[in-house]
């Protein structure tokens, strides 16, 4: 087996003096989909926090590409070529389409083709449309593909992408299953946290269940489906 | 009226209005993309006024010439663009997420070290900068003189707004100094380095300020006066603009020239009055200003007391202390006690804003105008009806809850920086009344006279009487702050939403809360009168405000007793290093920063942790 491209283990985070996560433990492959599935409040969204270092209290090991990312700031994480969109997309609601892809622009690692504005309309093409619209005219659907866009423009090499399908209409959502399907194609990584059983089930190889803030299960999505048991339990699914 | 005379009022508004401007601009683009309101912004204007001063004259003996002048002006703009670098790195970067109070008296801490670092470099007098060369005739409009200089001031206010908008607009640095000021930590998680756009965020700030400040050396000398006045302005037009809106700030600053050319037609004496009631209507409006928006607040301000068991045996404690105070006299001489007494009203004065900012996360930066108010109320009963103490007091008490109950109901629709600068602007309008409406209060002179009646007259008694009406008031304070009232006020700071959700009137509450500390901080004026026989409008300025608020800091935010002990640390600081030194503003403008960063709990805070870690 390679060595992984992200490795996490013994990650704790604390908001105040309550602990939401224990001492997580997982690996993401180069260019594999692993969803991060789990009960509302389980601790997807604080264990994608943690790893870009935006949760004040958390410790953490992590290694990206070999380098630790224990004490790195936010910044140079998100340089080490680690992408992150987060769940309530936070589009810049005051810039264009442009102007926010233009922020989360970054150069490309030598020997790969960049993302380009041009190429990343082709990937989603309602963004094509309206290159000068502000955000805070956009819907919910099109501010996550704003969201996603913006974050492949710095040229990462795994993104962090948190509950995607969330608010969004049903024929978007199979516009973000086949984004992600793109990006894998292109050789992204992605880590994916979901609540929508049927959509991570539909794009991920791999699968991490968290219950209150412990892994409970990790391994192959194909063997998750397999275990209805777990999944009732764990999931409702 | 003669319409010549008109226009030359308009021209003249709009050159200070784009001078105005250039200054608000950067005071504004600061704000918006660190969150952090920078009381330091007019000191950085100082510095453009006197760099550039003493700077294009050489110049000019170089090299005399339009193009020397302009070079020189810009030169000084860069060098205090520098000195805003500077301060980013060795302040402001680390007070980035503390609360927002702490930031306000941290930049001024920045002010007061650079009032005292001014005079010992430029020296004590104004400096009166040359003419701009080429500009000397003045052009005639309609028959009358106009100084040719201002029409070019007129003109660099919309350049000014022409290049930042292209710098904001078409800059890959504009497109993400934009983003920041909307989400910080997602620029961050775009690969961005904050450090560096808010470094180069504040050079942006303080070339402008400093450019503002170059711009003025032809019409006025620099003197040291010019921080504070400033500032004020700046404040009210990033305010009324709408705090971190670029264009917002250029219309405010347009309509601000007006109403000082024309105000002067209609109150000759109290042009900064009408400025700030232009403030307080638009706010009352539109509590963000024209283009300012709710999401753009300032940093968190939920710092205060938190519930804690209560001290064993603190009735006794209690008893003891009244004890002390009561047997003090017997113990003192009359130069003590008039120290005491001055401690007693101070600590008074912190107590009430205690209630507002550590209990309701109500923080006003204008608390003054109540400590003034009481004590003009006062100081004007006996002055003008002859009034006894015993009346006076209690006056005094009653105009300064008016003046709260006014100011209050402004004021609770607002929240964060906006509700700062609104207290700051009701006392900026109360000083400016107090100085400038002389046939009543005396001008800068004050009311002198005011004596205690003669059985409280005498360093003793009258120690005695401040010491009781403290007592009783500050017990009656920590009544309210134990009831069920003062758990609203909390829960309200805690979480505004979450507190009306559960039904809590957070509106009424804090406008009863203001109201009740503004009558603490009014008898709190009205024993300060007394005791010195005399008011004077310092005790409405910018000055008394942070002294409360110092005390505060000092003794400890988070604790119900830290201003008490506050007030009573910085008073016997004051009067130990004040006769020492000259440089009395840098040492306390240093102590000031050195607290925010150092000891943010205070006096009392940081023992009380101390022994709670121990046990």
């Amino acid at each position: 087996m390679n060595a992984p491209l992200l490795e996490v283990w013994n990650l704790c985070a604390f908001y105040g003096r309550a602990q939401v996560l224990f001492d997580l433990t997982f690996r993401l492959q180069a260019g594999e989909v692993m969803a991060l599935v789990g009960r509302n409040g389980a601790g997807k969204t604080t264990t994608l926090k943690a790893i870009m270092g935006l949760v004040s209290a958390s410790a953490k090991q992590a290694t990206f590409k070999g380098h630790s990312l224990a004490r790195l700031p936010t910044y140079k994480i998100a340089r080490l070529g680690l992408g992150y969109v987060p769940e309530d997309r936070r589009i810049f609601t005051d810039l264009t389409v442009e102007e926010n892809l233009v922020t989360g622009r970054r150069p490309a690692p030598a020997g790969r083709s960049p993302w380009t504005p041009e190429r990343l309309f082709r990937l989603f093409p309602n963004l094509a449309e309206m290159r000068g619209r502000r955000g805070n005219q956009m819907s919910g659907g099109e501010q996550q593909m704003l969201a996603i866009a913006r974050t492949l423009m710095g040229n990462p090499d795994a993104i962090l992408l948190d509950e995607p399908s969330e608010g969004i209409a049903p024929v978007i959502v199979q516009m973000m299953a086949e984004a992600i399907r793109a990006m894998k194609a292109e050789g992204v990584a992605v880590l994916l946290s979901e609540q929508n059983w049927a959509f991570a089930a539909g794009i991920s190889d791999q699968a991490c269940v968290i219950e209150r803030g412990e892994i409970r299960f990790q391994g192959s999505m194909a063997e998750l489906m397999a275990n209805e048991a777990l999944r009732a339990d764990a999931l409702g699914v | 009226m003669d319409p010549a005379f008109l226009a030359v009022q308009a021209l003249s508004g709009l050159s200070s209005a784009s001078s105005l401007f250039i200054t608000a601009c950067g005071l504004t683009i600061v704000f918006g993309v660190t969150r952090i309101v920078n009381f330091a912004h007019g000191s950085l204007y100082m510095i453009g006024a006197y760099t550039a001063a003493t700077l294009v004259p050489r110049l000019l003996e170089l090299s005399f010439g339009p193009v020397t002048f302009w070079a020189g002006i810009l030169a000084s703009a860069v060098i205090v663009g520098l000195i805003g670098v500077i301060i980013e790195v060795l302040l402001l970067r680390r007070i980035y997420g503390a609360p927002e109070l702490f930031q306000l008296l941290a930049t001024f801490g920045v002010v007061l070290v650079v009032q005292d670092l001014v005079v010992q470099v430029f020296g004590p007098q104004d400096i009166l900068g040359p003419r701009a060369p080429g500009l000397r005739a003045p052009v005639e409009i309609l028959g009358r003189r106009f100084p040719s200089y201002e029409l070019v001031l007129i003109a660099a206010g919309p350049i000014v707004l022409g290049l930042v908008w292209l710098l904001l607009r078409k800059t890959r640095f504009g497109v993400l100094v934009r983003a920041a000021t909307q989400d910080r930590d997602m620029v961050a998680s775009l690969g961005v380095n904050q450090a560096l756009l808010f470094t180069g965020t504040l050079f942006l700030g303080a070339f402008l300020a400093g450019l503002g400040g170059a711009l003025q050396i032809p019409r006025v000398s620099a003197n040291t006066g010019m921080d504070l006045s400033i500032i004020a302005e700046a404040f009210v037009v990033t305010v009324v603009g709408g705090m971190g809106s670029v264009p917002g700030a250029f219309l405010a600053a347009l309509i601000i020239g007006q109403l000082q050319a024309f105000g002067i037609l209609i109150f000759p004496k109290s042009t900064l009055v009408v400025v700030f009631l232009l403030m307080a209507v638009v706010l009352a409006i539109r509590p963000h200003g024209f283009f300012g928006r709710a999401e753009i607040v300032g940093g968190t301000h939920a710092v205060g007391i938190s519930s804690r068991a209560p001290l064993p045996g603190r009735q006794l404690i209690l008893l003891v202390v009244i004890a002390v105070l009561a047997a003090f006299p017997l113990l003192a001489d009359a130069y003590l006690l008039k120290v005491a007494t001055e401690i007693l009203i101070f600590a008074l004065f912190a107590f009430s804003l205690q209630l507002l900012i550590g209990v309701g996360g109500v923080v006003s930066f204008g608390h003054a105008a109540f400590f003034g108010l009481g004590a003009y109320g006062a100081a004007l009963a006996v002055k003008w009806y002859g009034v006894s103490m015993e009346a006076a007091l209690p006056l005094g008490l009653a105009l300064a809850a008016l003046g709260a109950c006014l100011v209050g109901a402004f004021v609770v629709r607002l929240s964060g920086i906006y509700l700062a600068m609104m207290t700051l602007a009701a006392a900026q309008i109360l000083y400016a009344v107090a100085f400038q409406w002389v046939d009543v209060t005396g001008g800068d002179n004050g009311i002198v006279g005011v004596w205690p009646s003669s059985w409280a007259s005498g360093p003793a008694p009258y120690y005695l009487l401040t010491a009781a009406l403290t007592v009783v008031t500050v017990l009656l304070l920590k009544r309210i702050i134990d009831a069920p009232f003062g758990y609203a006020l909390r829960a309200a700071r805690d979480s505004e939403s979450r507190a009306e959700a559960i039904g809590l009137k957070v509106r009424q509450h804090r406008w009863m809360a203001f109201m009740i500390a503004g009558a603490a901080a009014g008898l709190a004026g009205g024993l300060y009168a007394f005791s010195r026989g005399s008011v004077d409008p310092s005790l409405l300025g910018i000055s008394t405000s942070v002294d409360a608020l110092t005390m505060l800091l000092l003794g400890g935010i988070q604790t119900v007793m830290g201003p008490l002990v506050g007030a009573a640390a910085l008073h016997a600081l004051r009067d130990w290093i004040m006769p020492l030194t000259s440089l009395w503003r840098l040492l306390l403008g240093l102590s000031i920063i050195a607290m925010v960063l150092i000891f943010p709990r205070g006096l009392v805070g940081t023992v009380r942790d101390w022994w709670e870690a121990r046990a």
